[in-house]
């Protein structure tokens, strides 16, 4: 089982929800926890995991053989994303906005291209006790995420409960790593952000056709308007963890929620049979 | 013209409740909203639209399958797999036109895609340029770009002083996107691990783009250790450290009533904000045009 935990806006508690979720789980299943957050991953802070695998990410690039090109232009011509330009004779390459289509290669005419790899990060894989852990890593300065984001959940294994951490937003880098999930959780705080942000996720996962439910972070106790709008939108919500110092001081020190406070440790369990009865009985309660 | 960015690696560390307290207290400045998928400054500045248009950018390709002969060219080569039973997944698509240029019978074209919307708006604190990236659009790099270039036409042509962008969170494309070419990036962070991990990493990428930076400890009484770990690491790596806003609700309330949160409250948090404004602008006036 493949699920995502996501959220419009930043800092609202995917973490959290994602390395407590996966301790909770790790002594009745095979856990895997793949941070997809590679610009900016943190599960590793908590969960401390020995890494013993590191493998480069790279892109293929262009590399021109300038005895062989008779600088005709059509690279230029045919590439989308204009990583590629004729000045006079000679071929200018623009490797950070190649997306490594391979076109050029392929279409120029004398086959004067050949493709080199071009290194945008890393995905480093080990084990945190019974979790397998698994995260990528954009380098600094790069621009492009899905492809180590990709190669990230490559990793992900279909006799595990894989749990993926994504970046915040709703733009490709979270597309990227919540697509083909089974389930998406929605972690949200009780806040105008908050909610305008959901709502765009929500919309994400329609799009997407993944079934979702909702965890409200830093709640208030009073009713709120996520819950007004997730009861509109036909979304459950699954977990409500309350505005609290004390767990906000263990997040702050790099300490697992359900470790900190091991009463949450059921929750979390109570969570991820929600979460089940929903995927497999196909009784989201989505209705979409 | 300066511009401004306030970035932070982390999400949730108060870039856009800085950003809209900043919007109060500056003079002669637009307002930009660089965080394109998921949008919340005009939350806190209620905009009125002046000026809406579409964002095309990008393309997808599509399959006719009357002249489609299945002879699977376009499957094998596309490296994004994007092409499954003759069949664009136009989510998987990253529109590199392969399949356009190989296929034998000129069954694939590839339509532009409407990826958002841009906006000038009219807000109690001056012009706003926003944006929303449509739903599982690519180029937000691009968009930001496209609101960024309009913040600098309306600034240019009502001699405005400062252009004050909110940015994204992360590293990537929109960061990258937002930063370069900026003035100064006002990084805020928290005391907390993940919080000094992203701020390491954002802080690496205003030097890589050349763009001097300044931090915000936000909520710093939350950890006064992990405070005091930023202070150290800002010092090592020759940062400033101009603001430390300890934590309160006021932030919050100040949110949810819809106003920045100085014209909320004149408590430590707004003052906090002010010294912290009015330090960025003796920055800016002692830098030569």
């Amino acid at each position: 089982m493949l699920i995502t935990v996501a959220s419009g806006k930043g800092g609202t508690g995917k973490t959290l929800i994602a390395t407590s979720l996966a301790i909770s789980l790790k002594n009745t299943y095979p856990v895997k926890l793949l941070d997809c957050d590679v610009e900016e991953p943190n599960d590793y802070i908590f969960l401390k995991p020995v890494i013993t695998g590191n493998d480069p990410v790279s892109i293929c690039v262009p590399v021109i053989n300038e005895q062989i090109c008779d600088f005709c232009g059509k690279c230029a011509a045919i590439c989308a994303y204009k990583a590629l330009a004729i000045w006079g004779k000679q071929v200018m390459i623009f490797p950070e906005l190649c997306h490594g289509c391979g076109a050029c290669s392929y279409l120029c005419p004398r086959k004067a291209i050949s493709e080199q790899p071009r290194i945008i990060g890393a995905v480093e894989s080990g084990y945190s006790g019974k979790i397998c852990f698994v995260q990528g890593r954009l380098i600094v300065g790069e621009a492009m995420s899905p492809p180590v984001i990709r190669k990230v959940k490559s990793h992900a294994d279909k006799n595990a409960i894989n749990i993926i951490d994504a970046p915040p937003g709703t733009a490709c880098p979270v597309i990227t790593a919540v697509k083909d999930s089974d389930f998406c959780l929605l972690v949200t705080e009780p806040t105008p952000f908050g909610l305008n942000d959901l709502t765009l996720a929500v919309n994400v996962l329609k799009r997407l056709e993944i079934p979702c439910g909702v965890v409200i972070n830093r709640n208030l106790g009073l009713r709120n308007e996520i819950e007004d709008y997730c009861q509109k939108a036909g979304i459950p919500v699954l977990l409500k963890i309350p505005l609290n110092a004390e767990i906000a001081r263990l997040y702050s020190r790099g300490i697992t929620l359900v470790e900190g406070m091991p009463e949450w440790q059921k929750v979390f369990i109570e969570l991820f049979q929600r979460i089940q009865g929903i995927v497999y009985e196909g009784n989201s309660n989505t209705e979409w | 013209m300066k511009e401004i960015v306030i970035l932070s690696g982390k999400g949730g560390t108060g870039k856009t409740s800085i950003a809209g307290s900043f919007a109060a207290l500056a003079r002669n400045k637009v307002l930009v909203d660089c965080d394109v998928d998921a949008a919340d400054l005009n939350l806190l500045l209620q905009p009125e639209i002046e000026k809406e248009q579409e964002f095309w950018c990008g393309y997808t390709a599509q399959i006719d399958p009357e002249k489609c002969t299945q002879c699977s060219i376009c499957q094998n080569l596309c490296r994004f797999n994007a092409i499954k039973d003759f069949c664009v997944d136009s989510i998987s698509c990253e529109g590199c036109s392969f399949c356009h240029h190989v296929c034998p019978a000129n069954a694939i074209t590839m339509r532009e895609n409407l990826a958002g919307h841009w906006y000038v708006s009219r807000t109690r604190y001056g012009y706003l340029v926003h944006a929303c990236l449509d739903i599982a659009q690519e180029n937000s790099g691009k968009l930001v770009a496209a609101v960024r270039k309009e913040a600098r036409t309306i600034a240019t042509k009502n001699n405005l002083e400062m252009i004050i962008n909110d940015g994204p969170p992360g590293i990537g494309c929109p960061v990258i996107s937002s930063l370069s070419g900026s003035d100064l990036a006002l990084l805020v962070t928290e005391p907390t691990l993940s919080g000094i991990h992203d701020l390491e990493r954002v802080m690496e990428v205003c030097r890589h783009f050349d763009v001097p930076a300044l931090v915000c400890i936000n909520k710093f009484n939350l950890n006064l250790e992990n405070t005091r770990q930023i202070e150290r690491f800002c010092r090592e790596q020759g940062v400033e450290v101009a603001a430390r806003i300890p934590y309160d609700d006021v932030v919050t309330s100040a949110m949810i009533r819809g106003v920045p949160v100085v014209e909320f409250s004149r408590g430590q948090v707004s003052m906090e904000i002010e010294k912290l404004w009015n330090l960025i602008l003796e920055g800016f006036e002692s830098l030569p045009e």
